[in-house]
């Protein structure tokens, strides 16, 4: 996915627990006058009433990779399905995939990791959850699998705001900064959200990651810039971010975000990513970085599923651009002083 | 054009082109008509000629086909089995309840079909009854066996040998991964799958032994029995990877011959029906026949072209058949 992506099927998985608005929002996307076509690739068949697109049923079926890491996982049935969409090119302008509730959008990402053939004609958009904002909470605490898709989004659609009071929606979404402070965060009601928050959001590419901040940092929020510039690096725990959410640390599912002015040894840092990823990769969900490497004008960039991890040199850093690198992981039972040391031993030291 | 294609024999002028106007997917002999089955809706029936008639066969993409040499059998996404014959007559022979796609099909020499959606594999006699079997998850591939009604079917984790006339628990020959296509061999001895991960895998159907077939940088689409039966030649390296089927133990312990190495991928292979040559298609375009014996090659088509997606020997091997991804087609007298 590194190379051009324009030509390839951009690709949105849309994951939510139990009868938080998928579909609801699922059909808004189909019906709004867009002028697109979508490619659908649901589980359920009958829910969906628009004529107009493609719709597919999967079953959902993973296995295992034969490289002996339990977990790469690939949802085969959609090898199966993008190889028959790939027949009908120019059909469609863009493909969909639903998940169950249930589900872990891990493999589905994976699957346009490791398979040649999908990572030749699509590729992942993004990754969107759809979230209850009236229930959400108490499953985060007894539904690992609504743990996973908070964690694993790029872009979270709040629904249902209507149905709580305004300190239950505070509530409701410290509780997600707690696991997720990077991804896009919208309030809606039936699932009211403009289609670009959703579509065409870029998140797995490369030239993108541009914007690892945590989402609720806004540009020129004066106080973070000082927290930065301050310390070598971000401690992530931002316990005064002006916005007067409470702050929640999920005991099971965190964001690390690591961060260095000073330059990266890239024949330290590029082992140790990688070594880390095959030790801990259960256990990270999602990592995303931009890296500045001693004695190299490009930002090098990368993005990684678990043990999966892509990367490359993205372009110069601009005159006046301050050469800064950073880190997010996003996972469970983060053994952060070991990611923390680690890194910092990539640091050039002079 | 390259130094490795200057030095060898050429025939790419005696090749009549063929515009099929549409990405093509496969191609067959009927009679003396060359087949291309598109990526969707038609299949391009062309003479010695070059004269195309279009016949349409499905409304929608056309996810699978294969030959019994009478006739083609296809599955598509608008979740029917169609046949085409030699005539050009479409009859449509199951057409799936919910609307599943039809991803798989098989054909037996005595005109039963297989096909699957979903989990669910399906076989039809000329005749007879639609008999079904449930395997643990999505079909990957269908092949029947050349000796008796015995159906393998490729899924996760394996394969199912199934003898749809026959009462007995269906055989479940295991392996780790995810099975895709799958073969007989001709003289029945063996069972091999194409894997998605870049490996071929094996089973002895004596004993179940088990034979890894590794080593290919990409993952095999196309598999062709030599005409002997003592090769199996595939797609998904530089070279055609030829795995040597001629002893009781098949490749085991065994290299397999590499022949017609080139700057790009293999991307399908059909051994002649007769004589030990094969056609190669490469990702650059390129068609080499190549002799099994030394190695011999004959230029066919030059690269710099779309991908090979289809070839095909016509059955007494005096014509052959392909096309690329991007509808260019060509029909070539030996």
């Amino acid at each position: 996915m590194a190379e051009t992506t324009s030509e390839k099927i951009p690709v949105t998985v849309l994951t939510g627990y139990l009868g938080a608005g998928k579909t609801t929002l699922l059909n808004r996307i189909l019906s709004e006058n867009h002028g697109k076509k979508y490619a659908v690739i649901v589980n359920e068949f009958g829910e969906i009433g628009i004529d107009n697109d493609l719709i597919i049923g999967a079953d959902e079926e993973v296995f295992e990779m034969n490289n002996g890491c339990i977990c790469c996982t690939v949802r085969g049935d959609l090898v199966r399905i993008m190889e028959g969409l790939m027949k009908r090119k120019g059909k469609f302008d863009a493909i969909i995939v639903e998940t169950t509730g249930l589900a872990d959008p891990a493999p589905v990402a994976q699957t346009f990791f490791v398979d040649e053939d999908v990572q030749k004609n699509a590729r992942l958009d993004a990754v969107v959850t759809v979230a209850d904002a009236k229930w959400l909470s108490d499953r985060l605490k007894d539904a690992p699998e609504a743990k996973n898709q908070i964690a694993f989004a790029d872009v979270i659609v709040l629904n249902k705001t209507d149905l709580v009071s305004k300190g239950e929606l505070s509530e409701v979404e410290a509780r997600i900064r707690g696991i997720n402070p990077y991804a896009k965060l919208h309030h809606t009601e039936r699932c009211k959200v403009a289609l670009s928050d959703v579509l065409e959001r870029g998140a797995f590419d490369l030239d993108r990651i541009l914007d690892i901040e945590p989402d609720f940092l806004e540009p020129g929020d004066e106080h973070d810039h000082d927290h930065h510039h301050h310390h070598d690096h971000d401690h992530h725990h931002h316990h005064d971010h002006g916005h007067g959410l409470k702050h929640y640390h999920d005991e099971e599912m965190q964001s690390l975000s690591l961060r260095s002015d000073k330059p990266l040894d890239p024949m330290l840092f590029m082992p140790w990513l990688q070594n880390l990823v095959q030790a801990e990769g259960q256990k990270i969900l999602r990592s995303k970085g931009i890296l500045a490497f001693a004695g190299d004008d490009d930002r090098y960039v990368f993005q990684g599923v678990h043990m999966m991890l892509e990367g490359d040199h993205q372009r110069k850093w601009k005159d006046g651009e301050k050469r800064e690198s950073r880190v997010v992981f996003i996972g469970r039972e983060l053994p952060e002083e070991k990611i923390r040391a680690g890194f910092e031993a990539c640091i050039v030291s002079k | 054009m390259s130094a490795e294609q200057s030095s060898i024999a050429s025939v790419t002028d005696r090749v009549r082109p063929v515009e099929i106007g549409a990405p093509v997917t496969s191609a067959y002999f009927l009679k003396d008509r060359a087949a291309f089955v598109c990526g969707e809706e038609k299949v391009a029936l062309v003479t010695t000629e070059g004269e195309i008639t279009n016949v349409e066969v499905h409304g929608g993409g056309i996810l699978c086909a294969v030959s019994d040499g009478q006739r083609i059998v296809m599955g598509g996404d608008d979740g029917k089995v169609v046949a085409l014959d030699a005539k050009g007559e479409v009859a449509v022979l199951a057409t799936d309840a919910k609307r599943r796609w039809i991803d798989n099909v098989a054909a037996h020499s005595d005109g039963t079909i297989a096909w699957s959606a979903g989990k669910i594999a399906y076989v039809k006699a000329p005749k007879g009854e639609e008999k079904s079997l449930e395997v643990p998850s999505t079909v990957g591939g269908l092949a029947f066996a050349p000796k008796g009604l015995r159906l393998a079917i490729a899924h996760y984790n394996g394969a199912t040998l199934w003898f749809p006339n026959m009462a007995a628990t269906a055989e479940f020959l295991p392996w780790a991964g995810s099975h895709l296509g799958v073969m007989f061999s001709p003289d029945n001895k063996f069972l091999v799958t194409a894997m998605h991960e870049a490996a071929l895998h094996g089973w002895r159907l004596a004993d179940s032994r088990h034979m890894r077939m590794t080593g290919y940088p990409g993952r095999v689409k196309s598999m062709s029995w030599s005409a002997d039966g003592k090769f199996l030649a595939t797609s998904g390296a530089d070279t055609v990877i030829m795995w040597p089927f001629a002893s009781k133990d098949g490749p085991m312990g065994k290299e397999p011959a590499m022949l017609a190495p080139m700057q790009a991928r293999v991307a399908a292979v059909a051994c002649h029906p007769r004589q030990g040559v094969l056609a190669a298609g490469y990702s650059d375009g390129t068609i080499l026949m190549v002799r099994l014996e030394d190695g011999a090659e004959i230029l066919v088509r030059r690269n710099g072209t779309p991908a090979v997606s289809a070839l095909a020997w016509n059955a007494k091997g005096t014509w052959l058949a392909f096309a690329d991804e991007e509808g260019n087609a060509g029909l070539l007298e030996l």
